[in-house]
């Protein structure tokens, strides 16, 4: 965020946990995905650009599931001189970690906004490297399964 | 810091143009479910024109209607110049959208 914020994103007024801090399950994610007003009941709200900011990366994740979801079909259908069982690995690879792109896009959105609600530090995630790695080794196989020209 | 007056008689604009923003990435993500959409449409008809295929093809198609859909509401949400946050149901729809894509996909793949 560039530009100063009139309010905050809240008074740093730690709310009581009873649970401790950072121990959120993966449970209480979960219902949190389908309960906006288990949302709601959790600090104050925040200055809505954070918000939107927030809501805004979760879509450029989304963009990417949906990327990695589509170069999963286009795997499949223009590398046809490459053998099956490889040709459906790296298929599959793809639109898997596009799938599980777009489950941790939603999963950070949620601890993102919650965080902010209480005033809390944003979440840290080992998932942006994790998945930078992921993807260029898959296009290195993909360069070298072009060059070679592999029957599989 | 004069905060200019939109053409919308008295609401004030945001100078950072958050909603404007938060709009076209809106905007891009339906573009990129369109892509995606396309080439699992592609998938499905690869190996020929069957029953099967097409109802996966019927299916792709409402996946990418139902996230215009998603994505029409959102943008008209972004009029306010305080827009409400982004309901968990909608984003967790949104990304139901994109592992739909992927099922269809993973179940029409050679």
């Amino acid at each position: 965020m560039s530009e100063p914020s009139p309010s905050g994103p809240s008074e740093p007024s730690r709310p009581a946990e009873p649970r401790g801090d950072g121990r959120t399950s993966a449970v209480a994610d979960l219902r949190l995905w389908f309960a906006p007003e288990r949302m709601r009941a959790e600090g104050s709200t925040p200055d809505y650009r954070f918000s939107l900011a927030n809501e805004r990366t979760f879509l450029a994740w989304l963009r990417t599931a949906m990327a990695l979801v589509g170069g999963g079909f286009a795997v499949d259908q223009f590398l046809p001189e490459t053998g099956r069982p490889l040709r459906l690995a790296l298929a599959l690879t793809l639109l898997a970690g596009g799938a599980v792109c777009a489950l941790r896009a939603i999963s950070h959105w949620v601890r993102c906004e919650r965080a902010m609600r209480r005033g809390e530090d944003l979440p840290m995630s080992r998932f942006p490297v994790a998945l930078g790695l992921a993807v260029g080794v898959v296009a290195l196989l993909m360069v070298i399964v072009a060059a070679f020209g592999w029957g599989g | 810091m004069p905060v200019g007056n939109g053409t919308h008689g008295s609401r004030t604009r945001d100078p950072g143009l958050q909603p404007e923003r938060t709009r076209l990435a809106w905007r891009r993500t339906t573009l990129a479910c369109a892509v995606a959409a396309s080439l699992a449409g592609r998938q499905a008809l690869y190996t020929g024109i069957e029953p099967g295929s097409l109802v996966v093809l019927a299916l792709v198609v409402l996946v990418w209607l139902a996230f215009l859909a998603l994505a029409h509401r959102r943008i008209r949400a972004m009029r306010a110049s305080r827009p409400p946050a982004l309901s968990p149901r909608a984003a967790a729809a949104a990304v139901a959208c994109t592992l739909a894509l992927a099922v269809l996909g993973a179940a029409t793949l050679r």
